[in-house]
This record gives C-alpha cells, structure tokens and sequence, in this order.
C-alpha cells in the first residue's frame, strides 16, 4: 500500500538545517496496523506529514497504492488527501461551529457529494463510532473521548486507503484512550490500513507492527502480538 | 463558475457566516452604511435637481429679457446719457440678424416697473392692477396656466386690437363673486371695457410677475396707453441648444447698432439672462450630484474595505479551520472562493439593506417636503446608478476579499494545524 524509498526531509532553520528524516525506507502491506514511535525530534511527525501529503520530502520516493506521489501541487495534493487519507490529529482538529454531523460529513462536501447523501453516509459512520445520537451537538458539548470519535468517523467517511493518525491518544485519559484504540482495532480489523504516530509504548502495542525511529532512521522494525484494547477497557 | 450556484457552496458559506453573527453584523454595518448615504444623498441631489426643474418648467430656459436704459458713453455725435427707446421694430431686425433667437415679442407693461397700475373695476368692486400688452407668442415662451373654458390672448386678438384680456387669480376673487364665471364678463380697465377671455394661475415666469396681473393685446396697449413703436422690453426665448450668453451678447450688439450705441458702451441696455441663472443653477445642482456620488462611492469603498479587513482578521482567526478544511481536501481555490464568496455576499446584502433602507429614508423627506416651498421634488436614484452601485460593490468586495484568501490559502496546511 505505501512503498517508501530513501526519504531525506531537512528543515533550514535560520543558516543552519535540520536534518530530520536521513534516509527512510519502509513498506506498509493492506490491512496493517503499524504504530511509528520514537522520542520527540525523531522526525516521526515529519514522516506522517509527508505520508500525508502535508509536506513534502526532499529526496525518495513516495508511491502510494501504485500512485508516485511527487511534485504535487496544493490543488492535486488536496485531491488525493481527501481520496485516500484519512487524518486524526491529537487536538481532534473538528470545526467548532459545526455540530458532529456536520463535521464527519465535511470530506465528502469537497468530494462533491449531495447534501443528502453526504449526511446518511455521515451518520453511518457516526453510528460505527457509537455516537449517532450526539450527531446534532457542536464538539463543545462532546468529551475528549467522544471529539476523537467524530475525529475518527471524519477520517473515515470518505472511505480512504490508509488512516493516519497523530498522537490520536495524546489528549486524552487511558481509558477513554483504550477505547479509542479499540475503535482503531475494530476498524483495522474490517481490513482498513491504519499508521499510528505515538510516543506511548501500551498504545503501540496495540498495534501489529511497530517502526522504532531514532534521530531521523528507522532503529527497529518489528512485528508485535498485539495487545487487544478491549482486556484493558 | 458552477460552484456559485451550488447549494452545498451556500450552505458551507451560510453556515460560517451564521456561525459568527457579531462580526457579520459589525461588519455588514459599515457597508450598509455607506450604501445608505450613497442612496439618500444621490435621492436628495436628484430631487433637488428635478426641484430646480419643477420651479423652471414655465419658463423656456433659455429665456432672456432686455431693455433700454441710458448710454454711458458718447458715441456718433451723441453725448452721454441719452435716454434710449427700444422700439417695436426693433424685435423683427433681432429676429432676423441672429439665428439663434426662436421667439422674441416686445412686451409693454403699466405698473409693473414703477408707474401707476391700471385701474380695473367692476360694477362696486375695483383695485389697481399692472397690465401687460403681450403678443400671442408669449404664450411659448412663458407657458401660462390657463384655467378651464379660458385661453390666452390670440392672432386676432392682436390683429384687430380687441379689447379682451386674461386676468390674474387675484384680479378675478377680487373683481367677480365666488361662484361666478369670469369668462365673457367685463372689466373696465381705465375707463376702457374689456372682455375677459382666461384666468391664468399665476407661476413665477417673469421675474416681476405676480397673481393679479392683467394680459391685453398689444395692439390694445398701444392704442390704449399710446406707446407708439416703443416697447418696455423684449421677451426672447434661444433655441435649446444655443449659447445663450453669446446670444445676450448679439443682442446688445445689435440693439447698439441699431440706436448708435458705442459697441463698447456696457450700459445702455440692460439684459436678463435666465438661461444663464438656469445653466448656474442646474451647474450647482450638477456640481452637487456629482459630490454625492464621489462621496457616496467613497464611503462605500470605506465600508468595503472594512469588510476585507474585517475578513482579514476573521481569516487569521480561522486559520487552523482552513487547515483542517485543506488536510480534508479543500482545494486551495476553493478556500478562496469560500473567503471571497463570504466578502461578495456580505457585500450584497450589506448593499440591498442599506438601499431598502436609503430609499426609506428618501420617501420620508420627499413626505416632509411635500407642502414646503423648497426646490425638492422626487427625490429618486435612477436605477443604472443603483445597479451600478452594486456592481461596484460586488467588484470592491471581490477584490478586498482576494487579499484575507490569498492569506488564507499562502498558509501551508501544515502549518496552519499547528496553530493553536
């Protein structure tokens, strides 16, 4: 599904550059559940960035399902994110004058998708996360546990080949971070391509697959048994 | 271009619009406002100017009096302050030496210009009143109100010296009963039977004119006062499009001639010159349409720009909105046409209250101003200028727009999640 070959990404900072990324090469199979961990400055932020198509690397190559992702433009970028990716970021990242709905129905508005159809796919996929009878309040009136899953539906709802998701835990309490994870776990079961950034090793181990990044190279590689969620819930 | 037409475009726009009530109206308000003054002025100058219209339609705007005084200078073997006569004939050479002149009669007036009014009375009742001694073509050049069954002085009124006259409103309250019909009665003027023949309602059309003044042919005036060929002054209407202060100056000249003036002598006749009041006038008026809508487009232009700044701020608030929208997949052109459709529509509406509004306003003042002596009469905004107004704000609003969504779209997503 994602074939990354050689990854360099630096950052100029003033006259001197960071060297962030130093040479990443990594496949991701369908249906995998891969966490990336790694300290802070790892560079594992920049990877998911680039994964998805939020930055762009310097050198490597990048082909995602059969497509090489190179010299996007901001429109042609645009376009794949809301074809193939899904986001979940830390801070839920939901618009806080839309209510739920609203909100996971949004990547099919720039799909074009008619209001009516757009809205019973959304509660679809409110409902998967469990929240369909929350679909009419705004986030303000969601918990953290609650946003994440409007977060996650969001990411879904246009049916996307990998979900990528940023610290999706970081702001919340282990157990609503559990069931979080069980979400996630529910949803990579269905066959769904999954790239976890997390710096907390239990939420990595509810992971298939763990990808250690140290200073801007990939330490460790490993296949992990995964730890179900729900035994912690 | 589809998009504008798009339901979900609105909805998305209306629903960030909603979402944020106190800025849209803060921000509505300054382009309502200025829209609003736009309206209300461009509606006050255009009645004005139809008020100026109203108060002169009377008259043919181009008209010019004329009239004899004293030369100043000698001239020809004539020494100075010789009293000068205009004389009948006088009218035919002007006619006949400038082209310009459509209309031109020699009026004689009693009482008007000093002198004692002629004596009307009739049966116990009797006042003074001026008389006039007016050719038919008067009637062309200062358009007399005639009332019902009546008519003006005619051809053969004039041809055969009858004695038959208009009279003024007042002439007729004071002279005839309530309920009595003037026409065909009889008035003595000085000892002299005439038949009256119309009341005319009384507008300004002369600037000495007033409601109980007395019309008789000419020809009877002459007869009856015995002014031989003199005449008073000459009534003299321009063609519409002559230059009606080079005319003045032809017929000076000419008159000069006539009665061995020196062509430089500045005060032997005197002159009149409504056109060139009016030209001043309507000059002012247009002077003052012209301000309103400098102003006016000014102040819609300052109300529009608080919009791109208000947008600007608003973009800057939204800016992690923005990014979420762009990792989702919003194209970059389409957060700018979401930004610049939000300028245009608040733009509009902004625009359409504050007409509904300025024309509020107008229809107000035009009420108030209904029964007062005031040059102010349908005070409407042509509706090319209301359009035009639109159009200008949609554009305005278009382009100060274009700056918050270049901002909007120059942040990288990236960088914009990142904002807290």
């Amino acid at each position: 599904m994602i074939e990354i070959k050689d990854l360099h990404k630096s950052y100029k900072m003033g006259s001197n550059s960071l060297h962030v990324l130093k040479g990443i090469n990594f496949n991701v199979e369908d249906g995998e559940l891969v966490a990336i961990m790694g300290s802070s400055g790892s560079g594992k932020s920049t990877l998911l960035n680039i994964l998805g198509m939020l930055d762009e690397a310097d050198s490597g190559t990048y082909v995602l399902d059969g497509i090489p992702i190179k010299n996007l433009n901001e429109t042609k970028a645009a376009n794949y994110r809301n074809k193939f990716l899904g986001f979940i970021f830390q801070s839920f990242n939901l618009i806080n004058y839309k209510t739920a709905l609203e909100n996971v129905a949004l990547p099919l508005y720039y799909q074009k998708m008619p209001r009516k159809q757009r809205q019973e796919k959304a509660m679809k996929y409110l409902e998967q996360v469990g929240l369909k009878e929350w679909s009419h309040h705004l986030p303000s009136e969601l918990s953290g546990g609650q946003k994440q899953r409007v977060a996650i539906a969001r990411a879904m709802v246009a049916e996307p080949k990998v979900l990528l998701a940023d610290e999706l835990t970081g702001a919340l309490d282990s157990k609503t971070s559990y069931e979080v994870m069980e979400l996630i776990q529910n949803i990579n079961d269905q066959g769904n391509t999954i790239l976890v950034v997390t710096h907390e090793p239990d939420i990595a181990q509810m992971c298939k697959r763990i990808v250690h990044l140290k200073d801007g190279v990939i330490v460790k590689d490993e296949k992990v048994k995964q730890v179900r969620a729900k035994v912690n819930v | 271009m589809k998009f504008l037409f798009d339901k979900n475009t609105w909805q998305e726009i209306f629903g960030s619009i909603g979402k944020n009530k106190t800025r849209t109206i803060i921000t509505v308000i300054g382009v309502l406002w200025g829209i609003f003054i736009y309206i209300v002025l461009a509606g006050a100058s255009t009645g004005l100017d139809n008020g100026f219209e109203r108060n002169f339609e009377s008259v043919a705007k181009n008209s010019i009096w004329t009239w004899s005084q004293s030369t100043s200078m000698p001239y020809a073997g004539y020494k100075t302050g010789r009293r000068l006569t205009i004389k009948v004939q006088d009218a035919t050479t002007l006619q006949n030496r400038i082209p310009e002149i459509q209309y031109i009669a020699p009026v004689n007036t009693k009482g008007v210009f000093g002198g004692e009014a002629a004596l009307g009375v009739r049966g116990l009742k009797s006042n003074s009143y001026p008389v006039y001694g007016y050719f038919p073509v008067i009637a062309k050049m200062a358009t007399q109100k005639i009332y019902d069954n009546g008519r003006f002085i005619n051809e053969e009124d004039e041809d055969q010296a009858r004695k038959v006259c208009v009279i003024g409103e007042r002439t007729q309250q004071e002279l005839f009963e309530k309920d009595e019909d003037p026409i065909g009665g009889y008035i003595r003027l000085d000892g002299i039977y005439f038949q009256v023949v119309g009341v005319h309602k009384f507008t300004q059309t002369t600037p000495f004119g007033t409601d109980g003044d007395v019309y008789i042919p000419f020809s009877t005036f002459r007869k009856l006062y015995n002014t031989g060929d003199n005449a008073q002054y000459f009534t003299i209407a321009a063609f519409d499009d002559a230059d009606v202060v080079q005319v003045e100056k032809d017929i000076k000249s000419v008159l000069k001639s006539i009665h061995n003036v020196h062509p430089d002598d500045e005060r032997a006749f005197g002159a009149f010159n409504l056109g060139e009041v009016f030209g001043k006038i309507m000059g002012f008026a247009n002077g003052l349409t012209f301000v309103s809508l400098i102003v006016g487009l000014a102040t819609i232009l300052a109300g529009v720009i608080g919009i791109g700044n208000i947008l600007l701020i608003s973009v800057k608030e939204r800016t992690k909105e923005l990014g979420i929208r762009r990792a989702l997949g919003a194209t970059p052109r389409e957060v700018r046409s979401l930004i610049i459709l939000e300028s245009v529509f608040l733009t509009m509406i902004a625009g359409i209250v504050g007409i509904i509004m300025g024309a509020g306003v107008l229809n107000l003042i035009n009420n108030a101003t209904q029964d007062i002596e005031f040059p102010y009469t349908n005070p409407t905004v042509p509706i090319p200028l209301v359009i035009g107004a639109l159009l200008v704000m949609v554009v305005l609003g278009t382009l100060i727009g274009l700056i918050p969504a270049q901002r909007a779209v120059s942040i990288k997503p990236i960088d914009a999640l990142r904002e807290e």
